[in-house]
């Protein structure tokens, strides 16, 4: 039987995407978002699809990794190097994504089969070796231009930040509750319980770990075409804890509070603009006070769906 | 020959401050089963401490480093009893998340006070050399690697023959049995942390001297490398650390003087990753078997 998917919840979602473009169409139209705004908005857009792609690995699936920000510097790098071998047109960033992704699933699968049968912090260490060892190799290579990093053209407006930020939460979302997805969940529940139920773990892991790269390296490309200048500096592990700062903000495991914490963090980074410095001090604190008083973050693992919405609506119908 | 040799020496004068790093990991570890994320900023801020006390003072190495290791001491237990305390039974990822916060929170206010620029250091040793044949060894080395060694030595001392020392070991081995036993268990985690901060800070003061610039972030890649260190060695073991710290600083040393010193760091990196795969208890760690 094949499933409908025509249901009014799946309506609701594309009636909510298309509001949202016209929406922020007519904001931009109209001179209420900025070009200062839209700046903002394209580091949200990017930072939602890097969190949601983190929180794969580490919210539904349990594996700890600190290497994020090496995924998106392929991601990155790639689209550089093609896009300035190449010259700058809009098909290029889009062969550079291709072979971003292409490359970031090889480096993942080479990081995946090793690392992943190890556990927690151990992990978490290794994941970490992995995305240093990235990024200083990016930063020898001579086509990548060292240390100096690479100046591009920008290439992308919001339209193509926000179709992708589109594809990735469906794709994410879409993973979480297919099959191999329920096998991620039960992975990070209890590895050993799953083990014995006949689920390949390593295969699920892998695979999330795979499609999280993937992601990662698309959110790489988004970055290298919208924001002019990508250097070494800018993946290091430092950009690997932003990343998983907004996951553990937003409760690991819930792809809305992915998207919370994302908006909030970056309203957060705008408005402490002129406190630049003092931001990380924030950042420092803020993390160990979420940590000790509310560890399962913002949202714990709450999903918004429209299914509830319209559940709580039919039974306020139902008694009136 | 002479050049391996150089390189030898050069990197056991490193590795050995790693080493004083990776004691605090691994004492850490052992006990609480806490990658502690924030330690290398301790160490960044010993040698910070050791910076000021040296230029408004005067005084010279020894008053600066016990200054420097008394307020690392102290600064581990504040973190420890903020920090970690409240999280004792909270799962080890978010630990480890709190101590990145930590570290974090330490960079960034060390970099707010004292400026993200380097210092210059004082040199609070002689400058000099020993040259044996086409070998040279400089004072600071020969210096750095004693005071090393003494505080080894004392740390092994207070682990294996104080009261104080017996209660780590017994808590490291099983928390609740060492409280059934009347072990203040708090009392010795939070020493457990003076003591690993304190040798943090003397590795602070040390390298200080040696590269005679600090800066905030120096703590980073150290701290790093400090664990790897701890991990190579089996981490929890005391000993292993020392051996893994030094081994780090050799392998280091000639990397960077045979291959390219810009990929030494991603050497080690690698280094830790074959470990961590096919021998995660260490060099001198046993392998335990996963009980359900």
């Amino acid at each position: 039987m094949a499933k409908n998917r025509f249901t009014k919840t799946n309506f609701l979602w594309l009636l909510l995407i298309i509001v949202s473009y016209f929406l922020i169409n007519l904001l931009i139209n109209i001179g209420i978002i900025n070009k200062v705004y839209q700046t903002v908005m394209l580091t949200i857009g990017i930072n939602i699809i890097l969190a949601i792609s983190l929180n794969l690995i580490i919210g539904i699936t349990g594996q700890f990794s600190l290497g994020h920000a090496g995924f998106m510097s392929i991601g990155a790098y790639s689209t550089g190097v093609i896009v300035k071998q190449m010259g700058g047109n809009l098909s290029s960033v889009f062969i550079g994504m291709a072979v971003g992704i292409l490359l970031s699933s090889i480096v993942a699968l080479i990081v995946a089969i090793p690392t992943l049968r190890l556990k927690g912090d151990y992990l978490a260490i290794a994941t970490l070796g992995f995305g240093e060892i990235i990024r200083i190799v990016i930063q020898n290579m001579k086509i990548t231009n060292g240390a100096a990093g690479l100046v591009l053209p920008k290439l992308l407006d919001w339209k193509l930040v926000f179709l992708f930020l589109v594809i990735s939460t469906f794709i994410v979302v879409a993973f979480t509750n297919s099959a191999p997805g329920r096998a991620c969940i039960s992975v990070r529940e209890d590895e050993i319980a799953s083990e014995t139920m006949g689920i390949n773990t390593t295969k699920y892991k892998i695979m999330a770990f795979v499609i999280g790269a993937i992601l990662a390296s698309i959110a790489g490309t988004l970055y290298a075409s919208s924001f002019y200048v990508i250097k070494p500096d800018n993946f290091s592990f430092n950009k690997s804890i932003d990343i998983l700062v907004i996951v553990v903000f937003g409760g690991m495991g819930s792809y809305t509070g992915s998207f919370v914490s994302a908006l909030l963090i970056g309203i957060l980074n705008t408005s402490l603009q002129s406190f630049a410095d003092i931001r990380t001090i924030i950042y420092g604190a803020l993390l160990v006070m979420i940590m000790i008083f509310r560890p399962q973050g913002i949202l714990g693992n709450y999903e918004f769906k429209f299914s509830n919405l319209l559940k709580r609506f039919n039974k306020k119908e139902a008694r009136s | 020959m002479n050049q391996f040799l150089q390189q030898l020496i050069n990197g056991i004068s490193l590795g050995s401050i790693y080493a004083l790093i990776a004691l605090g990991y691994t004492m850490v570890y052992g006990i609480i089963k806490l990658i502690n994320f924030a330690h290398g900023d301790i160490y960044m801020l010993g040698a910070y401490v050791g910076f000021i006390f040296a230029t408004k003072t005067g005084m010279g190495l020894v008053p600066t480093l016990i200054v420097s290791m008394v307020f690392c001491a102290i600064l581990g237990v504040v973190i420890e009893m903020i920090a970690y305390k409240p999280l004792r039974n909270a799962t080890r990822i978010t630990a480890l998340i709190t101590a990145i916060g930590v570290s974090y929170f330490l960079e960034a206010s060390t970099q707010k006070i004292m400026g993200t620029s380097p210092r210059a250091f004082p040199a609070l040793l002689p400058k000099g050399l020993i040259k044996l044949g086409k070998v040279t060894i400089t004072y600071q080395q020969v210096f750095i690697l004693t005071i090393t060694i003494l505080l080894m030595i004392a740390l092994q001392f207070i682990v294996t023959k104080t009261k104080i020392g017996r209660a780590m070991r017994a808590v490291s081995t099983d928390t609740d049995a060492a409280r059934l036993m009347g072990i203040d268990v708090n009392k010795t985690i939070s020493f457990t942390f003076a003591l690993g901060s304190a040798l943090a800070g003397a590795a602070g003061v040390l390298v200080g001297i040696y590269y005679s610039s600090i800066t905030p972030l120096m703590g980073l890649v150290p701290g790093v490398k400090a664990f790897i260190a701890a991990v190579f060695g089996g981490i929890g073991i005391i000993p292993g650390a020392m051996i893994g710290g030094i081994l780090i600083g050799i392998i280091e040393a000639l990397v960077s003087g045979y291959g390219s010193s810009l990929y030494k760091d991603a050497v080690v990196y690698v280094i830790l990753i074959i470990i961590l795969v096919v021998k995660p208890a260490g060099l001198l760690g046993k392998n335990i078997r996963e009980k359900v």
